[in-house]
């Protein structure tokens, strides 16, 4: 079982967790077109690589940034969260 | 025959054993293996062989031996080479027809040329045939007899931690250890034999120092069983399972022997020079009296030593390599032992009863002419070794093939993976003493601990392993793989059909698929498809080795079952009033409350009757109970839900829908404004953790000044609902009753601080009272008695289904699924379109641009309708076709009728028009559609007193 270190609790079985999905920005609502909305609701980057996504260590309820090579499986950085840029 | 007492031998002579094999008595002794107590009997033939039922002896006494498994009562595929001996066993060959002696399958042996490479393949390839040849496959193969009335084993599971985990007892696995300790590593050392030490003698002082070590801790008769992402290493005794996690792993996990390929292999009586060497120093067994040893590096001479001294007389030396280090030569000629340098074994020749070897002829390397032949019982091979890297595959290792010693090394091994010793390409024994100081001071280094030391191990400069000890024979039975019977013409004919790539050959010949997954026959063939196609080894590159290394035992595998539950604080209390459970995602909650003479039916509906006329009383504990607090309090709760709640004002709730980003609804549950700042809100039973934990994400994301408190374990519910209700409660609250529907209040209900909402799910005057967990027995317990003069009945899950859906009420998850937008579901009214945000608004202003596909209606069956009535999930038909599905039905007591509700296409929902329900026996049955709700439509019973 892989492990996941929670920025708060440290290291943790990864059963203590659970993923949240790719960071990914919203578009503005009120200026996007339509296809770009359903393309941010609908379509995911599947390729593997390095992706920042969203943990939360459950016991906790800690949400944090997980930098995470999905070719290689490893967990290279977690996080938490300040804001994007 | 067993030998005068051997220094550091396992066996005690103090304590024999008796047992019976195939009927027949035999004694051992304690520290024996089944097959060495066998082999001191002189018993040689231990088991048949999978397909052609020959008869096969020990192999390499090292837990590979999968000729020589037993059935031991309820326990099938004992193997005999490594189970320990005990008093009492009552063991059979696994694979026979018959017993082992008179074996009915050995017959097959003769029709070996109809059983070709890929047989399952070509046999059932026509299907007519397919039954015969299954019936007849179904009772030839497999291993062992199941007992299903065998007791349940229960075997521990525990967690380890660890440092470095060193897999490998042996010379290198021992220095390595030491290394990793001393330099401050809290160490386990796992091997799976019953003693440290590994198959080379002259490590027994090293051994003394790591059972002294105070920072090792050692798991012997124990073995790694596959290797997991992070260290995490299963370690799999007799009688328990130890999930290790490692800081850093080092696998010594030394090399199998292989055996030479020639004709009659597999006779008992042929076998490993290291297999020999065990039962000699660990069991004081001579497995032979009379051998020929077959050699082709520097091990055999090793083990050539040991025989001599066990007085086994040596009939040749036949080495597979031309010239030969003048050292290796001095053994044999010192005891005047023939060799035959450059030659190989042609055949194994067998004893009048085919049972044992009895001769072998010998021809230069080569040539098809023998020019000896030399009368042995033994014949014992030393000619290479092939590494034992499952662990490292697992790991993701890297490996390539060294041409220097002819042996797959790692080239790149993974983060915190560390090799040494045989398994690393490191053979002679200083060098593996050195090879594990240095991996061990690596291994503790990646843990922090000292720093790696700079050891320059020296390459070995004599191959320990012939690149091709493959003898051909036009007659065959000169076997690769010992677990599948496939002999070098099998392995030969299946690259011929273009079987070219080791995978693929694998799969059509099944060589290495056996129960001992290829460790003596995966080396053999990957060298024969090398030759046959011009490859190097290299090139042609290893299968994978998936977990488990050995196989594990179903009992150490099986877990006991672990569901958790929720129980409400109130649980006791509807266990004693007749509760019949029913899970509710975590939660149990109950269905109904059981009277006896009563059926589930009418109980359900005098729960409801007492709703509907007097006053009942349902834990609702389950939902999600959420708070929130802070500035931005009800600007967040508007971003998540799709209503309004910056003018909800304080002391009032609101019915609140939840959509995902797709516009779908995903919750419901009603927002309490406590203050200006300060919300107390529900979610869906089974939605809590999940909205829980989004909202959580949402509010990491947008960093509002607001925080959000899970209160659902820490908080009763229950709903006081009926025409009775305020009755009831009056005298036990400080509340003034009169607040109006959709009112909240905090006030006390029996001396305790409660929460009191005033709601209308079931459709009458009622009041959801919250209060802290710890008190809400107590409070139960209290309006029941209080009720108990107007009638009050405790009313589960099944009676509010029935009582919402006669108010029209959704049930999110049961009247909605995973594309359900709110308009759909009817709950325009709730979207607030003209917010400047809220999650799914965006793709609700795309869809709203779009006509709907289908609408949820209520509808009702004919007063007068008789037969089955129609259930959930039955369809909606239209002109033949699918037009929705049944969400909700019920009979209502209320309006006298089937009552329910079901997505139409558009056009179908015009209240008073009919369509066509489908029974599962595909009668149709006419629903129409009607106004919702279906009782009280003014919903004046809520909202006022009775």
């Amino acid at each position: 079982m892989k492990i996941m270190t929670c920025p708060v609790n440290g290291p943790r079985a990864i059963s203590e967790f659970a993923y949240g999905g790719e960071i990914r920005s919203m578009p503005d609502p009120a200026t996007c077109s339509d296809d770009e909305w359903a393309d941010y609701v609908f379509n995911r980057n599947g390729s593997p690589g390095v992706k920042r996504e969203w943990w939360c260590h459950l016991p906790s309820n800690t949400w944090f940034v997980a930098e995470r090579d999905t070719a290689r499986d490893v967990v290279l950085r977690t996080y938490l969260y300040e804001g994007e840029g | 025959m067993r030998l005068p007492a051997q220094p550091g031998e396992w066996i005690d002579r103090t304590t024999p054993l008796g047992f019976r094999f195939e009927g027949r008595d035999y004694t051992g002794f304690a520290g024996d293996t089944v097959a060495s107590a066998l082999a001191a009997a002189g018993v040689s033939m231990l088991g048949r062989s999978f397909k052609y039922h020959r008869p096969r002896g020990l192999l390499s006494a090292a837990n590979h031996d999968v000729n020589a498994m037993m059935q031991w009562g309820g326990m099938p595929n004992l193997r005999a080479d490594a189970t320990p001996l005990a008093a009492g066993m009552d063991l059979e060959a696994v694979n026979t027809f018959g017993t082992l002696e008179r074996d009915a399958g050995s017959m097959l042996g003769h029709l070996s040329r109809f059983l070709p490479v890929g047989f399952y393949y070509k046999a059932f390839h026509g299907k007519r045939l397919f039954p015969l040849w299954e019936k007849m496959f179904r009772a030839m193969t497999g291993l062992g007899k199941v007992d299903f009335s065998a007791p349940r084993q229960r075997t521990p599971k525990r967690y380890g931690f660890c440092d470095v985990l060193v897999v490998g007892g042996g010379t290198s696995g021992l220095a390595a250890a030491l290394s990793a300790a001393e330099q401050g590593a809290q160490v386990a050392l796992v091997d799976e034999n019953a003693r440290l030490g590994g198959s080379t003698q002259g490590a027994s002082e090293l051994v003394g120092k790591v059972l002294a070590h105070p920072r090792i801790r050692v798991f012997t008769d124990t073995y790694a069983a596959g290797y997991y992402a992070d260290h995490w290493v299963p370690l799999v005794e007799r009688e328990r399972i130890t999930k290790m996690r490692a800081r850093a792993v080092v696998v010594a996990a030394g090399a199998f022997e292989q055996p030479a390929v020639f004709r009659n292999n597999d006779l008992p009586g042929v076998m490993l020079a290291s297999g020999a060497a065990r039962l000699i120093r660990r069991h004081a067994v001579q497995p032979a009296g009379r051998i020929v040893l077959l050699a082709a590096n520097a091990d055999a001479y090793q083990a050539l030593a040991d025989f001599i001294r066990a007085g086994i007389e040596v009939a040749a030396v036949v080495d597979l390599r031309g010239t030969l280090p003048s050292e290796q030569r001095a053994l044999p000629a010192a005891h005047d032992i023939p060799l035959f340098a450059g030659h190989c074994i042609l055949e194994a020749l067998p004893s009048s009863d085919g049972r044992r070897v009895a001769g072998v002829k010998i021809a230069p390397l080569g040539q098809t002419q023998a020019i000896a032949e030399l009368a042995c019982d033994g014949v014992f091979m030393s000619v290479g070794w092939a590494p034992a890297a499952a662990l490292l595959y697992q790991a993701g290792t890297k490996m390539r093939y060294d041409a220097g010693i002819e042996q797959f090394v790692p080239e790149k091994l993974p983060d915190g993976v560390f090799a040494c010793g045989r398994v690393n390409g490191v053979h002679t024994f200083a060098s593996r003493l050195l090879d594990g100081e240095r991996a061990g001071s690596a291994a503790a280094a990646h843990c922090g601990l000292g720093g790696a030391k700079p050891i320059a191990v020296p390459t070995e400069t004599d191959s320990p392993t012939h690149p091709w000890p493959i003898v051909p024979h036009p007659e065959g039975k000169n076997f690769i793989d010992f677990d599948e019977d496939l002999q070098l013409s099998d392995l030969e004919n299946a690259i011929q059909e273009g079987f070219d790539n080791i995978e693929l050959m694998k799969r059509y010949s099944t060589v290495g698929m056996g129960p001992s997954q290829g460790k003596h026959s995966n080396m053999n063939a990957l060298r024969v498809l090398a030759r046959a196609t011009g490859a190097t080894p290299g090139e042609v590159g290893t299968t994978t080795a998936r977990p488990f290394f050995h196989p594990v035992p179903m009992s150490h595998l099986a877990g006991r079952g672990f569901t958790p539950e929720r129980r409400t604080p109130m649980h006791a209390l509807h266990e004693a009033a007749g509760a019949v459970w029913m899970p509710a995602g975590a939660w149990q909650r109950p269905e109904y409350y059981a009277i006896h003479g009563l059926t589930r039916e009418a109980c359900i509906e005098g729960e409801a009757l007492a709703v509907r006329q007097g006053v009942g009383l349902i834990d609702v504990g389950t939902l999600g109970k959420l708070e929130i607090r802070g500035p931005q309090a009800a600007e967040f709760l508007e971003r998540v839900y799709v209503s309004k709640y910056a003018g909800l004002k304080t002391g009032m709730t609101r019915y609140a829908v939840m959509c995902d980003e797709a516009g779908v609804v995903i919750d419901d549950g009603v927002i309490a404004r406590l203050a200006d700042d300060h919300f107390y809100f529900t979610t869906t039973t089974s939605g809590a953790a999940a909205v829980y934990r989004e909202l959580s994400r949402w509010n990491t994301l947008w960093k509002m000044d607001c925080g959000i408190v899970n209160l659902t374990g820490a908080m009763a519910a229950m709903n006081l609902a009926g025409p009775k209700a305020k009755q009831v409660l009056t005298g036990l609250t400080d509340v003034d009753l009169s607040l109006p529907f959709l009112a909240v209040r905090e006030g006390n209900v029996c001396g305790v601080p409660a929460r009191l909402m005033r709601a209308g799910f079931v459709g009458e005057w009622g009041v959801e009272i919250h209060v802290p967990a710890e008190h809400g027995a107590r409070v139960w317990q209290a309006l029941m008695q209080a009720g108990q003069a107007h009638g009050i009945r405790p009313f589960g899950v099944e009676a509010q289904r029935l009582l919402r859906l006669e108010k029209g009420h959704i049930i999110i998850g049961q009247d909605t699924d995973g594309l359900t937008t709110p308009g759909e579901a009817g709950l325009d009214w709730a979207v607030k379109m003209d917010k400047p945000f809220f999650v799914g608004q965006r793709s609700l202003a795309i869809i709203a641009s779009k006509p709907r596909p289908r609408q949820l209606v209520g509808f009702m069956l004919p007063a007068d309708h008789a037969g089955p009535a129609p259930q959930e999930c039955h369809l909606v038909i239209d002109n033949g076709d699918i037009a929705g599905r049944v969400t909700s039905i019920a009979w209502s007591p209320a309006l006298q009728r089937h009552i329910g509700m079901a997505y139409v296409k558009p056009g179908m929902d015009a209240a008073g028009s009919t369509f066509a329900i489908r029974l599962s026996d595909k009668t149709l049955v006419s629903a129409e559609v009607a106004k919702t709700p279906f009782y009280d439509p003014d919903n004046l019973r809520q909202k006022e007193e009775a």
